[in-house]
């Protein structure tokens, strides 16, 4: 009787060897995934830690809202920053929203699988160049441009300033969101269409009065998503929007965003005390922003996704 | 009298041959039962008679198709035009995003079908488009159930009645034809019965063209049957001769159940 019972036999080298790996996959995958999830808070722990200091000694009030910024003196105003960086956020996202929405919309309900397909792989390109590319750009083209057209309209300016800013950042974030409200507006089921165009509605009516409806929230999310983006876009903004710690009164006066002050600064003088903590402040006010944005978006997106399913 | 004229179509879908060289001519003002197994290209065939094909972007269809001896494949035909003219129905019904109201007064709307059209006052014309959603409501016997809540969103209602606020939607254009692909399908047994009782009043008026795969509801409906099997046009004649007697062996073993 040569039969065994499969519980009897002694697992034989091979098998152990893949139970040994499968055992290895899950603890690596699982290892590297709470690494990552703590490293967020990490760095959310130890914001807030270097930020101490300042938020002890000068209330969040004045932190936030006083425009005085001066280091030296001991004053640490953010409100500058914080309206410099709403305000080339904003401008961009002013100049960007009617390009994507057309943009996409042309895309998605007009345009045939080969273009559409070939304009994806352009946009794709587009959003995968570094922002210090744009921003040499920027200085290159847009910002004697703006001075130009600060001379036609009567404003002292050298070209670096909000509209700039505005105009470079609303360049980068374009292919950001057109190729997410693509994907959003595809997600519209087909025969939604089809119950409008069977009525007889042309292209342009089922858009507006099927597709947009149905698609809004989505499109929201998409240019939160790109808002957020946009908030937080460092290089190529600090390098044509001027760097002035004023508030700008004009969309041609230079303006000095949250993520530039501190890629400007930070390791410069520490010989001051607070001002490290200023700095990680702007950091932080950064940070949460940009979180919360981008966490209510892709909610919004995973809700729809599932509605659709 | 014939409304519709199919003259050698054949379509396919990228390589994929769906219809070949089909032949036919729909009565007028009758229900036109079109049966077949799954996949023999029912459905096909039906959207290929209000140009809804165009949508698949890989389609090529060959042969033409005259409404009213018109053709509707012609280079210059508005497929706005035909599909006022002929209205479809689909399997499962898809709410227009907005009110109930909304979701039937959007044809009149579009097509400046309300009888308003020019009226001095915004008063006149919502009272007259009240009473053109009102009359298409009743047509699909929808408007009991749905009069004290109209401009509740159409996404609320219970699907068999979205499918009879669809068919109430097609009406409103005022089509001649009513195609309607499986329209039971996705239904409980009752509102099923209520959309097969609003076909049987509306074939007074309208030719119906009913894709179905339920054998049972073509000969409770159809006055003429349309036999598709694996993209071939089999047989078509008026009901009573189909089912009693059938020419082609394949209708034969179909009605007796022999294939599916």
């Amino acid at each position: 009787m040569k039969e065994t019972q499969m519980k009897d036999r002694l697992p034989s080298r091979q098998l152990r060897k893949r139970r040994l790996q499968e055992w290895l996959g899950v603890v690596a995958g699982r290892g590297v995934l709470i690494v990552v999830n703590v490293l967020a808070l990490g760095i959310f722990c130890g914001l807030l830690w270097k930020a101490g200091p300042i938020l002890q000694a000068i209330p969040l009030c004045d932190l936030l809202f006083s425009s005085d910024w001066h280091p030296l003196k001991n004053s640490f105003g953010l409100f500058p920053f914080i309206v410099g960086t709403l305000a080339v956020t904003g401008l961009a996202m002013l100049m960007a929203i009617p390009v994507c929405l057309l943009a996409s919309v042309y895309l998605a309900e007009y345009a045939g699988r080969r273009f559409r397909e070939l304009a994806r792989l352009v946009i794709d390109i587009l959003a995968g160049i570094p922002s210090v590319i744009y921003g040499l750009c920027g200085i290159l083209v847009i910002v004697p441009f703006v001075a130009w057209l600060g001379d036609r309209a009567g404003a002292a300016t050298t070209g670096y300033s909000l509209l700039a800013g505005g105009l470079v950042l609303a360049v980068m974030v374009i292919p950001f969101i057109i190729s997410i409200s693509v994907e959003v507006l595809r997600m519209v089921p087909d025969p939604v269409r089809e119950s409008a165009l069977a009525l007889g509605a042309t292209r342009w009516e089922t858009v507006k009065y099927v597709v947009l409806r149905k698609a809004k929230r989505g499109l929201l999310a998409a240019v939160v998503l790109g808002f957020a983006r946009a908030f937080g876009e460092t290089m190529a903004v600090l390098m044509v929007v001027g760097n002035v710690a004023e508030v700008p009164a004009s969309v041609f006066d230079p303006a000095y965003p949250l993520p530039a002050l501190i890629a400007n600064n930070y390791g410069e003088v520490m010989s001051i005390p607070l001002y490290d903590a200023a700095l990680m402040t702007a950091a932080l006010i950064l940070m949460l922003v940009v979180a919360f944005f981008s966490l209510t978006a892709h909610y919004t997106l995973m809700r729809i996704g599932a509605a659709n399913e | 009298m014939s409304k519709i004229e199919v003259k050698s179509l054949s379509v396919s879908f990228g390589s994929h041959q769906v219809l070949r060289d089909i032949n036919l001519t729909i009565p007028d003002r009758q229900i036109v039962a079109i049966i077949g197994p799954s996949g023999c290209g029912k459905t096909t065939l039906l959207k290929s008679l209000n140009r809804l094909l165009d949508l698949n972007e890989d389609v090529s269809v060959a042969g033409d198709i005259f409404v009213d001896g018109e053709n509707i494949y012609a280079p210059g035909m508005d497929v706005t035009v035909l599909r006022k003219k002929v209205g479809f129905l689909p399997q499962r019904p898809y709410p227009l995003p907005m009110s109930i109201f909304q979701n039937v007064a959007f044809g009149p709307r579009i097509h400046g079908l309300d009888a308003s059209r020019g009226a001095s006052d915004e008063k006149a014309e919502k009272k007259d488009m009240s009473a053109l959603v009102e009359h298409y409501l009743r047509l699909a016997g929808l408007w009991e159930e749905v009069k004290d809540r109209l401009h509740a969103p159409a996404a609320k209602l219970s699907i068999g009645q979205q499918q009879r606020l669809a068919l109430a939607r097609v009406l409103s254009i005022e089509p001649e034809v009513i195609l309607a692909d499986e329209p039971t399908s996705a239904l409980d047994p009752i509102s099923a019965k209520l959309v097969e009782t609003q076909f049987r009043i509306l074939k007074k008026d309208y030719t119906i063209i009913l894709v179905t795969h339920i054998l049972r509801q073509a000969r409770r409906l159809g006055d003429y049957i349309v036999f598709l099997y694996m993209g071939d046009l089999v047989e078509h004649e008026p009901a009573a001769q189909f089912f009693s007697s059938p020419r082609d062996e394949k209708t034969r073993a179909y009605i007796n159940g022999e294939i599916s």
